[in-house]
């Protein structure tokens, strides 16, 4: 198993590079002079000249590559344009309100997708498959900040269930779960929606499968073939379609931390971006990117949880 | 040659199948209404969306102004249907510029294989492994907010998508012999690219421009609601409801209006796109 | 109940198919009895109804597709027929174990070969898993599968097609059941293991009494290893006798064309004469004798449906045909 996270981190490296690689571009793609897109018209040659040589933008293009790859390997992500403080602080102090939303979210989403895909796969055309079709529509289409403000309108403000700011104001483990409810659920449905459509027709064509058949010929319980020898093998494309949308998944959240006014990634991206810190910006990126890979090798190291065939291949 | 009359029928099949589905004729009324209420904005709406002043600030809806007035007292139907004006401009130019190059790009990348498949297939994964709507965020930010930038950063965001289905296409059309045969008369590349591997391509691409249409709306309005919309005072979805997620507290109507208009949307082109898939899809029941 | 009462008696079953929305008969009022330590084997093409009627006894036609029409099956004497599907699942895997053609996909890739192999003890007799995968160790080791104990907890990608096609037997035969289908169990499989598999599933049947129905379109195996034969076509069985009998003397011309196509060592190649035509679509097939469109003897009555009848004293070579079934020796 070790052998086997240490092939899978190995093999994420190249993706790694890749990303960091087109994160500096990008960031780098800006038109005109970055310092004076930061500064302004008004600001000093002087100033003007100290910010680029702060930046590091009279070297040479490779070379302010070379820099940022050296400070990302030592865990630098930078320093704030407009606050000077260390990128990686300010990431870090917010970083487990985004973890906790994201977790809690996938959670809601397998939860609530595994058995709402099985029960309409099992009846079509049931009650169950129909809920599912809403469920799917809903998820896949509504842009996360629409759903979150129509949920803070139903729920915060016409039923005062739950708070408008999401931001939990005591360690109470109550109110945190209350703050985290209205976000949660917003990035939820959307997982949902991916997890109900794959597990559907997933198990659709599970329960066409000859061994579902040998099932049933040993007498295997309608229940048992279908939760146990059909859903085992429904989860290996479950897997695949959660790790594919990691990213969906962590690109919402930056929208629903802005709706729900909770701490977070979302919040100091959006800071950063009113107040042009590209700094900033690029720092957090590199976080994306980061999440991204771990994202792909933690869904790796969940497949050969639920495929024997992977861990022996 | 005869692939391509091979490959007729089906086509043909394809969009008769589609014509019957009741998901793609509900979704195609909706869409339908939206274009009209773009083109026809100035003669629909019944004020000028940017006046402001025309009553009481965040009033309710009233005979008048049947979705109440915003914070500058601006008329929010009016405002709603000029937005549509943007949303649809907007995702239908991205898209179909992330169609055109991404396919381009895609069948070059499916016909020649080696090396230079090799190298568009990898920075195509590493594109697709970036959550789109971040990607979309970071390239207006650096490339500043304008209509043009926007509809760039969208449809660079949705390119590598399509990318990676006219790859896959056109190695499907080479596993079928069809690109030698071509070959084998004396076609130039170009034309056997263009003329040949482009047109049966096409269903499939066409169908996935429509699912994305919606990622492109979607996407224009979330930018607007961010702050990274075309610039106010220009009427956007996303930036109402950005207006109104201020004054939540006051009226909330003004972020709920908009937010429906964009609901309506996502459902009608999700119908349709859904149905077209569904349609070309030769395993689905009919 | 009685001694007499045989380990599987088929009655008069007729199952029918849905096709565009229209039901045919794939199964005609098809009859016969399997004792216990007795092999009886369904020969035919694809599409003549041998595995509907294996799929019919297991309660397994697939729903709002398939039913049986009329009929009735007994197991030791007791109907099992009409039961819903939560008391066929009592029966199934309990008192009669079932093993497929294809091993590759008949088990589940996600699942261990030892506790597939126990689950039937688990819902049939009870045991604990510890207990029954402890039993599953000892079915594999019935079963020659080598070193069964390091092996229980493995996966079926681990295995050989031939060692897949043993755990299917053990995981049949796991409840000790008096009857075992078994539908195509060499097709997939090398010739040489087919042999072996064949030979493992006799030395089984002696052993624990077992009733066998082999269902088959390879005439080779049937002669190794079946005591009786029902030849069916076009979901009617043309021909019923001891194997003996059947080869000696074909009778029904379906038969004899299946013969003639079998490849055997003492023949040549080239007297190989494949059966002209194809089975006819259900929808397609035409009144009468099913036969008759690809039969050289066809004769005008043929477009009556002729029935069984016996053309020996015996009363055990039975034939459904106009021409062949008169000939009464």
């Amino acid at each position: 198993m070790l052998l086997f996270i240490a092939k899978r981190l190995l093999l994420a490296i190249p993706t790694l590079f890749g990303v960091l690689t087109l994160v500096f571009f990008l960031v780098r793609i800006v038109p005109g002079d970055p310092a004076l897109v930061v500064l302004g018209d008004q600001a000093s040659p002087a100033a003007l000249d100290a910010l680029r040589e702060r930046l590091g933008l009279n070297k040479p293009v490779l070379v302010q590559y070379a820099d940022y790859l050296t400070s990302i390997a030592h865990g630098d992500l930078g320093r704030s344009l407009t606050t000077n403080r260390p990128v990686m602080g300010d990431m870090l102090s917010v970083l487990p309100y985004t973890i906790e939303l994201t977790l809690a979210s996938l959670v809601i989403g397998l939860l609530g997708g595994v058995p709402l895909g099985v029960m309409a796969a099992v009846k079509r055309n049931g009650i169950a498959d129909w809920l599912a079709r809403i469920v799917s529509l809903i998820g896949l289409s509504f842009p996360a900040f629409v759903s979150g403000v129509l949920l803070l309108v139903l729920f915060a403000i016409q039923v005062r269930w739950f708070p408008v700011i999401s931001a939990p104001r005591s360690g109470d483990a109550l109110e945190r779960l209350r703050a985290l409810a209205l976000p949660a659920i917003n990035l939820g449905v959307i997982m949902i929606a991916y997890v109900t459509r794959v597990t559907r027709s997933g198990m659709l064509s599970a329960l066409g499968e000859d061994y579902v058949r040998t099932a049933r010929a040993k007498g295997v319980p309608a229940r048992a073939v279908v939760w146990r020898h059909a859903l085992r093998n429904v989860l290996i494309p479950v897997v695949t379609i959660v790790g594919l949308n990691l990213g969906v998944l962590i690109g919402n959240s930056v929208l629903t931390e802005i709706v729900f006014s909770r701490p977070g990634l979302g919040k100091i991206i959006v800071n950063a971006l009113n107040t042009r810190d590209y700094a900033t910006l690029q720092g957090m990126m590199v976080v994306f990117a980061f999440a991204i890979v771990v994202a792909n090798v933690l869904t790796d190291l969940v497949y050969g949880l639920v495929d024997p065939r992977v861990k022996t291949a | 040659m005869s692939a391509a009359t091979t490959v007729g029928p089906a086509r043909v099949s394809t969009w008769t199948r589609a014509r019957g589905n009741p998901a793609i004729i509900a979704g195609s009324i909706i869409c339908l209404i939206l274009v009209i209420m773009a083109l026809f904005a100035p003669w629909i709406a019944p004020y000028d969306p940017n006046k402001q002043m025309l009553g009481p600030q965040l009033a309710d809806p009233s005979r008048a102004h049947w979705l109440g007035l915003d914070s500058f007292g601006r008329d929010v139907f009016s405002r709603i249907i000029w937005g549509a004006r943007i949303s649809l401009w907007v995702g239908v130019v991205a898209t179909v510029m992330a169609m055109i190059a991404g396919s381009a790009i895609g069948i070059v990348a499916g016909y020649f294989g080696g090396a230079i498949d090799r190298v568009i297939s990898g920075v195509t994964d590493i594109l697709l492994s970036f959550p789109q709507l971040v990607m979309g965020l970071l390239l207006v930010a650096v490339l500043g907010a304008s209509i043009g930038n926007i509809i760039l950063a969208i449809a660079i965001t949705a390119v590598p998508a399509f990318i990676r289905l006219a790859r896959g296409s056109t190695l499907a059309m080479r596993e079928r012999d069809f690109i030698d045969a071509g070959r084998a008369l004396g076609f130039s590349d170009m034309r056997i690219m263009f003329a040949h591997v482009a047109p049966n391509i096409l269903d499939e691409i066409i169908v996935m421009g429509s699912l994305w249409l919606a990622t492109a709306i979607r996407t224009e309005s979330t930018l607007a609601f961010i702050g990274l919309g075309v610039p106010p005072p220009t009427a956007t979805w996303g930036g109402i409801i950005r207006e109104g997620f201020e004054y939540l507290n006051d009226n909330y109507l003004l972020a709920v209006f908009p937010s429906l208009a964009i609901l309506i949307t996502m459902i009608g082109l999700n119908l349709i796109g859904d149905g077209l898939r569904d349609a070309t899809d030769p395993r689905a029941p009919q | 109940m009685s001694a007499a009462s045989p380990a599987l008696s088929v009655d008069t079953l007729t199952t029918e198919i849905r096709s565009r929305g229209t039901w045919y008969q794939a199964v005609r009022a098809v009859s016969f009895q399997v004792h216990a330590r007795e092999t009886v084997a369904l020969v035919g093409e694809s599409g003549c109804g041998k595995s509907l009627t294996a799929l019919s006894i297991m309660g397994l036609l697939p729903l709002g597709v398939g039913r049986i029409a009329g009929g009735a099956i007994a197991l030791d004497g007791e109907a099992v027929s009409g039961r819903s599907d939560a008391q066929m699942e009592k029966i199934r895997g309990n008192r009669i174990g079932m093993v497929f053609q294809e091993p590759m996909t008949s088990l589940n890739p996600v699942l261990s070969v030892g506790f597939q192999i126990a689950e039937p003890l688990i819902y049939h007799r009870g045991l604990s898993r510890r207990a029954a995968e402890a039993r599953a160790i000892e079915l594999m080791h019935l079963v020659r599968i080598p070193s069964a104990a390091e092996r229980v907890g493995a996966y079926p990608h681990q295995f050989s097609g031939g060692m897949r096609q043993r755990v299917m037997i053990a995981l049949a035969l796991a409840c000790a059941p008096k009857v075992l289908i078994a539908d195509e169990p060499t097709t997939a499989l090398d010739v040489t293991i087919q042999a072996q598999v064949l030979a493992l599933i006799a030395g089984l049947q002696k052993s624990a009494d077992l009733a066998v129905l082999l269902i088959t379109h390879n005439l080779g195996v049937v002669a190794s290893v079946a005591d009786r034969v029902l030849v069916m076509y076009g979901g009617d069985v043309v021909e019923s006798a001891a194997v003996r009998d059947l080869f000696a003397r074909p009778t029904h011309p379906y038969t004899s064309a299946l013969l003639a196509a079998m490849p055997r060592a003492d023949r040549s190649s080239a007297v190989i004469a494949p059966i002209p035509g194809q089975v006819p679509t259900l929808a397609d097939m035409p009144a009468g004798c099913r036969f008759q469109s690809r039969c050289p003897l066809r004769e005008e009555r043929c477009a009556q449906r002729p029935s069984l009848t016996a053309i020996d004293a015996a009363g055990t070579h039975q034939v459904r045909c106009w021409v062949r079934g008169g000939a009464s020796s």
